[in-house]
């Protein structure tokens, strides 16, 4: 592999803090130069330590972590030359804007020209040009979200860092704030490590998302690929809304398997991670590629079903049904006049595709 | 109520009923919050204003000896200060000796001591002899009986005393005092021992505030960082000093500092100094300075520990990823967002040390004196209260001194104590 392809790599690293369990295992991943990656996944999952250990602050108990090829693990934190956007922010309270910004330049012995320079050029890539004289307190939000960014690529590091950066912030300027990281990225083309718990973040910004839970990565890949072929249950459940049955397999023939639930229904499904006849599998089938009362013809699964609850959300009806046994199964019927009848405990037929249905590992 | 709520809207449109009513279910309040802090406005009211005002006033009262003196210092300002005083004057002393009560005339002579040292036994020898005098003139018999009497210099002493306020003690205290014409000098080379109490009391007490701030830092520091379980153990042992009597500590610190204390005998038995060069540890400024570090470092310990304990560790860690040297982000990031604990430490330990008093009494020795040492003398040895309350004004002054230099450069509102 070049190294433009594995500009961070991270070989074999695990990390254990205890001396008793692990919480990143045996842990390999390249990210390219240029990608923004994302790491998500549930808290105490391990993706903060790994961003840590590529910052610096935690040492990997065993395996090396590569920056341009070259091992960085005996290298202290100061030494990386690496951007970071903490949590909070971590803007240094007693210093104005324009020095916080200063700082790491002052740090690398600048000239006072060149670093008068470079700071205005960073806050006007996050507008914010007329702030520099502030304290950090006295902005909002979002405006100490854009300095914390401004400073993390003021020193035009050769990556950035971002360890849940919008957490703190209102949805709606979370989701701003989303954009515009995303943008600042597109446009100065650096690599970004992006950390987050939130789906519909990763999705939004990233090229690639890493799924962690318990250490590992479950599955790396594009956002679309994750949430239309997840590998796993795990990323199933965790990426967007998933119907899920318990079945156990019946028979498999070439990609296909059928799997029989508890009440006995047989339901038709891609094979993606079973390996054997009579192993329990967990389908995964997302509640949009479900339709209701359509021609039985075009479709291998085809289940009568009990209407359990409905909820009106403007544009479609989100519909809770009992099928397969499974009285969780949620349906996304679009708000039109052919749905019009639908009522609480009427019976209706539902229908979806065997290729839009995973058989995937069962955890008990 | 009930009326006056139905009938509210309708008068609220002048706007008075409303106010009228509000201003009502406030002043319930507020003569509640009144009464709740009355018991305690009350015990500062009596142990600590009024104190302190009869003390200021003190520092400067000189009426006592008016009200026994009175007709003598009438005619006394008559007199044109040569030579000496006029017959009159003479006869108004003579009478208002005579007539005072003992201890009326034992009180006035010493304050007249403070001012010329032989008035008290002047006036106690002239008591006993005044009887032999049966008629005036009276001047003549009383140089007789003492030749003082006839010695100028007396007589100008009680010029200072005309007045019913004086900055004697301010200026006795500060090793000034009036000279027989009422001019402010300073007190003879053998006599001078407040300005240089004063300037060893200011010195004490940054340097222990120094060392407070060096010993405590580090621990503060800890404290703030560690684990939650380490650092309840640590913060036990930075209060376990604040649990155990200031007498038990101060005498545990002269077991081990004394020449043939602890200390001194295991540096002997190391071999690292040799048994006839021991060193002086205590009974000197060493003593203080080495006592008071230990006393006072809680005091320092647990502001700093307050205030480094808001600091987020993400700063630090924001300072390394941006390129600072550990040392360089302590110095820049940390320890500018701990300058308020520093500062509120500080001023507490320096505020506690320039009055401190026990320890310098125990530890001090000769050289190790403090003003406070000092007030404590005059208070209960030589009784002179007027002293007392005049250095322990200067004292106050100081303390209100620093405090305002400290509100303008770091501000009041910073100080973190908890």
């Amino acid at each position: 592999m070049s190294e433009k392809d594995s500009f961070v790599k991270f070989e074999n690293v695990d990390k254990s803090y205890d001396g008793e369990s692990l919480v990143v295992k045996g842990l390999n991943l390249d990210i390219p130069q240029g990608e923004f990656l994302t790491m998500l996944g549930p808290s105490g999952s391990g993706k903060t330590t790994t961003l840590m250990m590529l910052a610096g602050f935690e040492t990997p108990t065993s395996g090396e972590i590569y920056l341009g090829g070259e091992p960085i693990s005996s290298i202290p934190p100061y030494k990386r030359g690496i951007g970071m956007v903490f949590q909070n922010y971590a803007l240094f309270p007693h210093m104005t804007v324009n020095e916080n910004l200063a700082f790491p330049l002052e740090v690398r012995k600048l000239e006072k020209s060149e670093v008068d320079e470079k700071v205005h050029k960073a806050l006007s890539m996050v507008e914010l040009q007329d702030f520099g004289t502030r304290m950090p307190l006295q902005l909002s939000g979002g405006q100490q979200q854009r300095v914390a960014l401004a400073r993390a690529l003021v020193f035009q590091p050769r990556l950035v860092l971002m360890d849940e950066p919008l957490g703190a912030l209102d949805k709606k300027l979370r989701e701003q704030m989303q954009y515009e990281i995303k943008h600042i990225h597109e446009n100065i083309g650096i690599t970004v490590v992006y950390v987050t718990h939130d789906q519909s973040e990763a999705l939004t910004m990233s090229n690639r998302i890493a799924v962690f839970n318990d250490g590992k990565i479950q599955q790396i890949s594009t956002p679309d690929v994750l949430y239309e072929k997840p590998d796993n249950s795990f990323v199933a459940q965790f990426i967007g809304e998933n119907n899920q049955i318990k079945g156990k397999v019946k028979s498999m023939n070439g990609k296909n398997c059928v799997v029989e639930t508890d009440n006995g229904d047989e339901i038709v499904s891609l094979k993606i991670n079973i390996n054997s006849v009579g192993e329990t599998s967990l389908l995964s089938l997302r509640p949009e590629r479900v339709w209701v009362n359509v021609n039985e013809k075009n479709y291998e699964n085809n289940f009568e079903a009990k209407v359990e609850e409905l909820i009106y959300l403007g544009d479609h009806v989100r519909t809770r049904v009992k099928v397969c046994g499974n009285d969780q199964f949620i349906v996304k019927i679009p708000n039109s006049s052919d749905h019009s009848d639908l009522k609480e405990g009427a019976t209706v037929k539902l229908s979806w595709k065997a290729g839009d249905t995973r058989a995937l590992d069962f955890k008990a | 109520m009930s009326s006056e709520t139905i009938s509210g809207p309708i008068l609220t449109s002048d706007g008075i009923p409303l106010k009228v009513s509000l201003r009502k279910a406030e002043k319930r309040n507020k003569i509640r919050a009144f009464l709740l802090v009355l018991p305690l406005l009350a015990f500062i009211l009596i142990t600590f204003i009024i104190p302190i005002g009869d003390m200021l006033s003190r520092s400067v009262d000189d009426r006592y000896i008016n009200t026994v003196f009175p007709k003598t210092f009438e005619v006394f300002k008559k007199w044109d200060k040569q030579d000496l005083p006029p017959e009159e004057v003479y006869e108004t002393m003579f009478f208002e000796i005579n007539a005072a009560k003992g201890y009326k005339i034992g009180k006035s002579s010493t304050r007249m001591n403070y001012s010329k040292s032989g008035w008290k036994s002047l006036i106690k020898k002239s008591q006993r002899k005044f009887k032999r005098i049966k008629e005036g003139p009276y001047k003549e018999q009383m140089i007789e009986i003492d030749k003082r009497w006839g010695d100028p210099l007396y007589w100008k002493a009680l010029g200072e005393m005309v007045d019913p306020t004086t900055m004697g003690y301010y200026l006795n205290a500060v090793d000034l005092k009036y000279d027989s014409n009422k001019e402010i000098i300073a007190q003879p080379e053998n006599r001078r021992i407040y300005n240089h109490t004063w300037i060893k009391t200011f010195k004490v007490s940054l340097l222990v505030t120094l060392f407070t701030l060096m010993l405590g830092y580090p621990i503060a520091y800890l404290l703030a960082t560690l684990p939650l379980k380490y650092s309840n153990l640590l913060m036990i042992c930075v209060l376990l000093p604040f649990w155990t009597s200031l007498l038990v500590r101060t005498v545990a610190w002269m077991i081990i500092l004394q020449q043939n204390g602890v200390f001194n005998n295991l540096m002997v038995i190391a071999g690292l100094i040799a048994d006839e060069n021991r060193w002086k540890l205590m009974y000197n400024e060493t003593g203080t300075i080495i006592v008071m570090t230990q006393i006072l470092l809680p005091f320092m310990v647990l502001p700093l520990y307050s205030v480094m304990k808001t600091i987020s560790p993400s700063y630090m860690k924001a300072a390394l990823n941006l390129g600072a040297s550990p040392l360089h982000a302590f110095w820049k990031v940390y320890m500018p967002n701990s300058l308020p604990g520093i500062s509120a430490g500080g001023l507490l330990v320096f505020i506690i040390a320039i009055g401190y008093f026990i320890t310098p009494e125990l530890v001090g020795g000769k050289d190790g004196q403090m003003i406070g040492n000092w007030i404590a003398y005059h208070l209960k040895t030589t009784l002179n209260w007027g002293l007392c309350a005049a250095l322990g004004s200067i004292l106050l002054a100081v303390m209100l001194v620093f405090y305002w230099v400290y509100n303008k450069i770091i501000g009041v509102e910073n100080i973190k104590l908890g």
